[in-house]
Formats: C-alpha cells, sequence, structure tokens
C-alpha cells in the first residue's frame, strides 16, 4: 500500500481514495455556494430599492428557485459528504470507506447534475421558476418546459446522495477500529451516522415526488390536478415528508462538528456526550412527524394543525439540550479564540436565535401571521448561513491543517469571520422586521414601507460575499504553502485524526489502531 | 439576461454612490406619509387579530427571557474563562440532575406556550353561523370575490399603473397595495371566507385581519373574520403563483353596515347595466377604448402593454396567428382559453360580454394588427351558447 495518488487529471477522475473525494467535494459544494451566492446577490440588488430595476419578475422567480436548489442541493449538503468522506475513516481509524468505488460514482454523477441543472437558464421559457419547493401545479401543468431537467437533475443528486448515505452506514457500522465502540464514537460520526438514515429513508420520497410530477406533465396521469381527481395538497404533504429530514440531514452534521471544536478550545470535555447522542437520535425521530407545520394555511383539520404544532414545539427540547450542552462546555472552560471557535460560538448563538423564530413558527395561530413572509425567510437563513455554513466553514478552518500540513492565517481567518458575522445579521435581522411588518416572501418588488430595511439587508449581502473571497483566498495560500502545521495542530484535541502526522498520509490506518 | 448583467453592473457602479442615494430616497419617501421602520406584527383590526398578536408576543418574551439566561452564561463564561486570563479548566463532563432539569422545565414551558395557542386555533376555526358568505377565487394574477346569494361578483386588480413600477414616476403612498375594485364588507357582522383557485395555488392574506388561507385549485377553504372598526386593509398573495405574484394586491374596505347595503345594490343594479349592454350596438371607437382599458387590466401582464409578450413564455400579440386571423378561432382562444397551453385562462368566465367584445376589437386592431373589423357583445353571447 506504499503507492501514493496517480499524476494528472486521471487522479481524480479515478480514485477511489477517500480523501480525494472528500477534496472534491468540498471544493464542488464551494463552486456551487459561490454560483449560489451570486443569484442571491441578483435577488439583493433587484430589492434594493421598490420597483423593477435590473431583471423582470420572471428571472426574479428563476433566481430565487435557482438559489433554494443550488444551496440545498449543490452547497449545503456536498459540503457535509466532503468533510464526512474525509474525516469519518479518520476519527473512527478506518483505511477508508467501505464502498470505494461507489464512492467515486457517488460524487462524480454531481457536476453533471448541476451542470444539467444550471443548463436550465439558458433554455426557452427559462429555468424552474416555481420556488425551490416546487408546489404543484405551479411546477406541472404551469411550469416552463425545463421542468423535465429540473426533474431528472433532482433524480441523479438523489442516487449521489443515497450512495453516499449507504457508503457512510457501512462505513461506519463495520470499519471501526478495534475497541471503538459506538458510544465511544466523535460526535460527528455518531450525526452522520443518523443523517445517513434520514437520506436513506427520504431521498427516495423525494424521487417519488419528482416521478409524480413527470408523470403528470407528459404522461397524463393527474397526481396533483384536482380537474383529473388529483390532489395539489397531496404534493406538499409529500414534498415536506422528505423536506423535514431534509432541514435536519443539513443541520444535523453541524452539530457534530461544533461539538469537536468547542471542547478542543475549552481544552475541556464536551459535556453531557450520552445527552447529546439521544438528542440527535430524538430530533431524527421527531423530524418524521411534524412536515405539516410548513403547511398549517392550506386548510388541515383542527386536529391535523394541534398535531403538528405540540410535535414541532416537541423539537425544541433536544435541541435545547444541546445548545445547554454546549454553553456548559465552554463554562468553566479555558477558552482560546481562534477561527474555528469564533465561527462555532456564532454557530450557536445564531442558531439559537433561528431556533426561537422556529418556536415562533411552530405555533400554528401565530403562524397564521408569519407563514410565507419574510419572517420565515429570517428564519432559516438564521438556522442554515450561522448553523449549516458558519459550521462547514469552522469544520474547514479547525481540520485544514490536518488536510494541508500547513497553518491557515490567522489573522485572515478572523477578517473572514467578522465581516461574514456582521454581514449575515445586517442582511438577515431586518427581514425578521419586514416580515412581521407583513412583507411577503419571494415578491420581485414590495410596497414602500419595506423599504429601508430590504436596503439595509442588500448592503450586508455583500458585505457576506465578499467574505467570501477572503475565505477562498486564505484556504487557497494555505494549499500553496506556510506555516507548518504540528500533528495535533491544536492544544491536546480529542480524536484519533490527530494521531496521523500532517499533512495527513495519503493512506491511513492501513493497520488499526487501538481505541482504549 | 445579459441586459440583467448590464443593470447589475449598472446597480453596483451606483452602490459606491450608496450614500447620496440613501440620502435622496429617505427624503423622496418621507413626503409620501408612508409608516416607515415598522417591526412588529399588526394587533389589527378584529378580535382573533388582537389575541394572535398578544401570543405572538407572549412567545416572544419567553424567547426573550430564555435566550438572556443561556447567552448571559455563555458572555460570562467566555468573558472570565479564558486561557489568556489564566483560568484553568474545570474537567466536569457530565450531571444527571441538570440534564433531567434543562429537559423536564422547557418542556413545562412549551406547555404552557401550547395552552392559549389551542385555544385561538380553536377560535379561528369556528366559521360557523355566519352573517355574510364570500367566495373569493385567485386567478394568476388577480382576486375575484363573489357575494353569495346576490348577483355582485368582480374581479380586483391591482391599479398601481406600470410606470410607477418601472421608475417612470414617483411611487405613491399605496404602492403596490391599491387595486381597482375592493372588496367591500360590513363593519361588526361575522364574515365567512370560502377561498378557492382557478389556476395555481394562491393564498389570501390581510395583515389587520390575520386571515391568511392557501386559495386551493380545486378545494374550498374556508376562514372568518368580524372586523370592528371601518377602515381600508390592505395584504397580498402568500404563496408564490407565478410571474406576478407580487402584483395582485387584496384591499378590504370596511363600511358601516348601511353603507355596505347601498353599495351592494348599486353594484347589483350595474349588473344588471351590463345585461343589457349585451343588446347594445357600439361603435368601432367605442370598443376600441373600453378594449384597451379591459387590455391593460387582463392581458397586458403576460402579453405586455405593447402586445409584444415575453418571448419563450407568452406569445406576442402584435401580428399573431389568431389576432390577424379568423374570428372564431380568436373568440374561442379568449373565451375558452388554449387547449394546450393553461397559462391562457377561459376569460369567458371572467369578462363579462361587453369587454370580451371590447377587448377582442382592441387586439384585432392595435399594435399594427388594423384588421379593421368589430365584434359586438351579442356576437360573444352567441358564440357562448353555441
Amino acid at each position: 500500500m506504499a503507492h501514493g495518488p496517480k499524476p494528472g487529471f486521471t487522479r481524480w477522475l479515478y480514485t477511489t481514495n477517500h480523501k480525494d473525494i472528500g477534496s472534491m467535494y468540498l471544493w464542488f459544494s464551494f463552486a456551487m455556494f459561490l454560483l449560489g451566492g451570486c443569484m442571491a446577490l441578483v435577488i439583493r440588488a433587484e430589492l434594493f430599492q421598490p420597483g423593477l430595476q435590473i431583471v423582470q419578475p420572471e428571472f426574479f422567480n428563476q433566481m430565487t428557485t435557482m438559489h433554494g436548489l443550488i444551496m440545498v442541493f449543490g452547497a449545503v449538503m456536498p459540503a457535509f459528504v466532503g468533510l464526512a468522506n474525509w474525516m469519518v475513516p479518520m476519527m473512527i481509524g478506518a483505511p477508508d470507506m467501505a464502498l470505494p468505488r461507489m464512492n467515486n460514482w457517488s460524487f462524480w454523477i454531481l457536476p453533471f447534475a448541476f451542470a444539467m441543472l444550471a443548463s436550465t437558464l439558458f433554455m426557452e421559457g427559462g429555468a424552474p421558476n416555481f420556488g425551490w419547493t416546487f408546489y404543484a401545479p405551479l411546477s406541472t401543468e404551469y411550469a416552463p418546459p425545463s421542468v423535465t431537467f429540473f426533474i431528472f437533475s433532482i433524480h441523479i443528486m438523489g442516487a449521489s446522495s443515497i450512495m453516499g448515505a449507504i457508503n457512510i452506514v457501512a462505513t461506519i457500522l463495520n470499519m471501526r477500529a478495534p475497541g471503538m465502540t459506538l458510544m465511544k464514537m466523535p460526535l460527528f460520526v455518531w450525526t452522520w451516522l443518523i443523517t445517513a438514515y434520514l437520506l436513506i429513508a427520504v431521498m427516495p420520497v423525494l424521487a417519488g415526488v419528482v416521478t409524480m410530477m413527470l408523470m403528470d406533465i407528459h404522461f397524463g396521469t393527474s397526481f396533483f390536478s384536482a380537474a383529473g381527481g388529483g390532489d395539489p395538497v397531496l404534493f406538499q404533504h409529500v414534498f415536506w415528508f422528505f423536506g423535514h429530514p431534509e432541514v435536519y440531514i443539513m443541520i444535523l452534521p453541524a452539530f457534530g462538528i461544533v461539538s469537536a471544536i468547542i471542547p478542543t478550545f475549552a481544552r475541556k470535555p464536551l459535556f453531557g456526550y450520552s445527552s447529546m447522542v439521544y438528542a440527535t437520535a430524538s430530533i431524527a425521530f421527531l423530524s418524521f412527524i411534524v412536515w405539516a407545520h410548513h403547511m398549517f394555511t392550506v386548510g388541515m383539520p383542527i386536529a391535523g394543525e394541534l398535531f403538528f404544532m405540540y410535535a414541532t414545539m416537541l423539537i425544541a427540547v433536544p435541541t435545547g439540550v444541546k445548545v445547554f450542552n454546549w454553553v456548559t462546555t465552554m463554562f468553566r472552560g479555558s477558552m482560546t479564540f481562534e477561527t474555528p471557535m469564533l465561527f462555532s460560538i456564532a454557530f450557536v448563538i445564531l442558531f439559537t436565535l433561528g431556533g426561537f423564530s422556529g418556536l415562533m413558527l411552530a405555533i400554528a395561530p401565530a403562524d397564521f401571521q408569519y407563514h410565507d413572509t419574510y419572517f420565515v425567510v429570517a428564519h432559516f437563513h438564521y438556522v442554515l448561513v450561522p448553523g449549516a455554513i458558519f459550521s462547514i466553514t469552522a469544520g474547514v478552518y479547525y481540520w485544514l491543517p490536518k488536510w494541508t500540513g500547513n497553518m491557515y492565517n490567522e489573522t485572515m481567518g478572523k477578517v473572514h469571520f467578522w465581516m461574514a458575522f456582521v454581514g449575515l445579521n445586517v442582511t438577515f435581522f431586518p427581514m425578521h422586521f419586514v416580515g412581521l411588518a407583513g412583507m411577503p416572501r419571494r415578491i420581485p418588488d414590495y410596497a414602500l414601507q419595506f423599504a429601508d430595511f430590504n436596503q439595509i439587508a442588500s448592503v450586508g449581502a455583500f458585505l457576506f460575499g465578499a467574505a467570501q473571497i477572503v475565505f477562498l483566498f486564505n484556504v487557497i495560500r494555505t494549499v500553496k504553502g506556510g506555516k507548518k502545521a504540528t500533528d495535533e495542530v491544536w492544544e491536546n484535541p480529542e480524536g484519533l485524526e490527530w494521531s496521523v502526522p500532517s499533512p495527513a498520509p495519503y493512506h491511513t490506518f492501513s493497520t488499526p489502531p487501538v481505541v482504549r | 439576461m445579459l441586459m440583467g448583467l448590464k443593470r447589475l453592473f449598472a446597480f453596483l457602479t451606483l452602490s459606491v454612490l450608496a450614500p447620496g442615494a440613501f440620502a435622496q430616497q429617505a427624503a423622496e419617501k418621507a413626503q409620501e406619509g408612508v409608516e416607515r421602520w415598522g417591526v412588529n406584527m399588526t394587533q389589527g383590526v378584529t378580535e382573533v387579530s388582537r389575541t394572535t398578536y398578544d401570543l405572538h408576543m407572549l412567545i416572544f418574551w419567553i424567547c426573550v427571557a430564555i435566550g438572556v439566561v443561556v447567552f448571559s452564561v455563555m458572555f460570562y463564561s467566555m468573558w472570565r474563562h479564558r486561557k489568556s486570563k489564566g483560568y484553568k479548566a474545570a474537567q466536569f463532563h457530565e450531571s444527571t440532575l441538570v440534564e433531567l432539569a434543562w429537559t423536564i422545565v422547557p418542556t413545562l414551558i412549551l406547555v404552557g406556550m401550547a395552552i392559549p395557542a389551542t385555544k385561538t386555533l380553536y377560535d379561528i376555526y369556528d366559521t360557523k353561523e355566519a352573517d355574510l358568505d364570500i367566495m373569493i377565487t385567485g386567478y394568476q394574477w388577480k382576486w375575484k370575490y363573489d357575494y353569495l346569494g346576490s348577483d355582485v361578483s368582480f374581479f380586483s386588480n391591482l391599479s398601481t399603473p406600470a410606470s410607477q413600477i418601472n421608475n417612470q414616476q414617483p411611487k405613491t403612498e399605496n404602492y403596490l397595495l391599491e387595486v381597482d375594485e375592493p372588496m367591500v364588507v360590513p363593519t361588526n357582522k361575522k364574515i365567512r371566507f370560502l377561498i378557492t383557485a382557478n389556476d395555481v395555488i394562491h393564498a389570501w392574506w390581510v395583515p389587520e385581519l390575520a386571515v391568511k388561507k392557501d386559495a386551493i385549485p380545486g378545494f374550498v377553504n374556508e376562514s372568518w373574520t368580524r372586523i370592528e372598526e371601518p377602515g381600508i386593509y390592505r395584504g397580498q398573495c402568500a404563496e408564490l403563483c407565478g410571474k406576478d405574484h407580487g402584483f395582485m394586491p387584496i384591499v378590504v374596505k370596511a363600511v358601516p353596515e348601511d353603507e355596505y347595503h347601498s353599495w351592494l345594490s348599486e353594484r347589483a343594479e350595474q349588473a344588471a347595466l351590463i345585461k343589457e349592454l349585451t343588446n347594445k350596438t357600439f361603435t368601432f371607437d367605442e370598443l376600441y377604448e373600453r378594449g384597451k382599458k379591459v387590455y391593460n387590466s387582463s392581458c397586458a401582464a403576460c402579453h405586455q402593454p405593447n402586445g409584444q409578450g415575453v418571448p419563450g413564455a407568452f406569445p406576442a400579440i402584435a401580428g399573431s396567428k389568431i389576432a390577424t386571423g379568423g374570428m372564431d378561432s380568436h373568440l374561442s382562444m379568449v373565451v375558452n382559453g388554449s387547449p394546450s397551453n393553461p397559462a391562457m385562462q377561459a376569460f369567458g368566465a371572467q369578462l363579462n360580454e361587453v369587454d370580451l367584445a371590447a377587448v377582442i376589437t382592441y387586439q384585432r386592431n392595435a399594435f399594427g394588427n388594423n384588421m379593421g373589423d368589430t365584434v359586438q357583445p351579442i356576437d360573444i353571447l352567441n358564440f357562448k351558447n353555441k
């Protein structure tokens, strides 16, 4: 096993190495993050002032739709899979993923899926314009012709996710080093194990719902058309049965990353490890029985409303446990504030704010006023940007020295953090206000009373965008060189990944370590 | 898209000069008397809207209280327990008692929230014993109001002129929140709304009434309100419904009961008048002028005010095969809609015969089509009855 990577492009095309594949996932997701981010900037630029200035409503709707799809399926999910590829084998003392060829395949179909999705922008009738939630019949009878390409690309993304998830489950369950019992696994491994099960459970549901759309559009069925005996609300039930676990797919691995970083920089073991595991499992379970809280205004019977309201409120309990655990881990620690820690602390604070607005949204009668307003936009950006994006960023800074063998530039990291932190809050905090004041989401133009906060939000968005350039620059510099990192990188961090040299050799743990 | 990029570039250049633009815009808006910097939900004008507001504030303050406790502990330790201050880390990592406490206490708080929420929900769902029923139908991109039990039925379209939207004219106070025909309702009566849609899903939302309900094609949802204060209450569609989702506002005008009844009988008379006009023969100019108005409120959103359409999405009227072809196929397209493209709605049920005759005449003669023919309301009626 002494051989290293092949030279040239074929290394990346044929690779079955978990580290190579992890890197490809991460770079791909960053490219998608920039693409989706540019679309967000088009949206924010249009919303800078009332009136139509930059784009027309048709194109605006394509931007909101593509921004959502690309960020969810192209940026956040592949980034977490990339981190899992890099870190799960190294954290459990395995030489590689359990199914390395499938690993290659699940990555390499993604660029094709997104190339196809992006190509719809240039098709007659334009890209999908029905929102990332693609409610029927707007996405079936009334959709642009490109919807068929959208359906096909969703199928490919789903196949990629399912293969990735199966691989992670197989790796974690079969390839742990001797002595690495389930309850000794790092939380990142635990959260990914649970996430992988969620993926396997719901990606087929997404595939099902887009296939039903395909049948309605091309083969004369009427799943979602009332005129043919179908039901448009059925679409929403099926979609959100996928969609709600999906939002936890985008946050559970984040919990794992933050649970690794906070103890390191607090120099104190994670508080309540087993309650963290149980809380993650409870959140995953609850995610399957709360989907209709996205649909409080569709006119469900009151018993349904009450059930989904109560179940949704319950999620606050395990989520609260997690937040309390992180805070208690910090309490009486010996803290330093390097870039990964800054991003993790911002994660805890801002994710909690997003959790509060989530709790408010769970209250069905109040939701009637919040639903489909900017308050919802503020809520889910507060859980996704500081939640998923900040944790991924924290993870990259935390593990980058291990991957490259070089320390990143700490000053630049801090500049990145503060630009992103300020930019994000300036962008999304005012959205709570305009939402409560009555601004619906997904509109290209708005009434005058919303102008001031929208202007502020647009300025913040461009600052947040600029912060990512600093990040890119910092990462490239670190890959190319810089101060050498020690094998431990940080002060006494916990985990097997720190027991291998920096940079991590192409093959690690060819003979399993023994965990006591 | 290229055009979009060009404009984006112009915007970026502009945003460098932003501070000036800010001040100028602020001055512009101050004159218009728009209520700016609103940060909270409206208390509204109904019992339900006030209860909802109270519930919202209750949860908000509970969240604030929890946040203060959690973040105080966090900021305290970030301040005191730093390595740079020489603080040595403790090594504790679990405590069953503490962990049980912070599972049970939040559960109890949640129960405390759920009780008033459940009560309010029951109230909102009680649509029984209404004094008045109004059927609301969402169309791309307008609302139709049918006053059940009377002949009164009309469409409510955005009345903000395109010139304001395209920044050729200054925007007025109710920009994008004004319609040609508001829904008129009596105060202090229980009004039941029966909400549905004709094409895609819409949602009917008026914040001050705390009514938001999806309008779903093929299904009828119910909601209700009882407005205490006369006034004009504005809302918008709250479910993405296509291109002009942002341009289909709702205006509810609440008036005292006697005023409502006189309005209703006036509207009923107008409906009777239109029926009479169906038998009248109009001149070309009368039809053309009326047709232009109808075109701008019913057709221009897709086919554009200049009749050029939107390439790839909405066909042009100017020089189109239908508008410059046989009269029957033109009538069929407008009255019955397109058999292949659902975006072209059946206007037969949406417009009266006079307006249909006018708009078809207009389409055949405007935008350089110059067919020189007219169609009379009675022809439309005969076509419909064929």
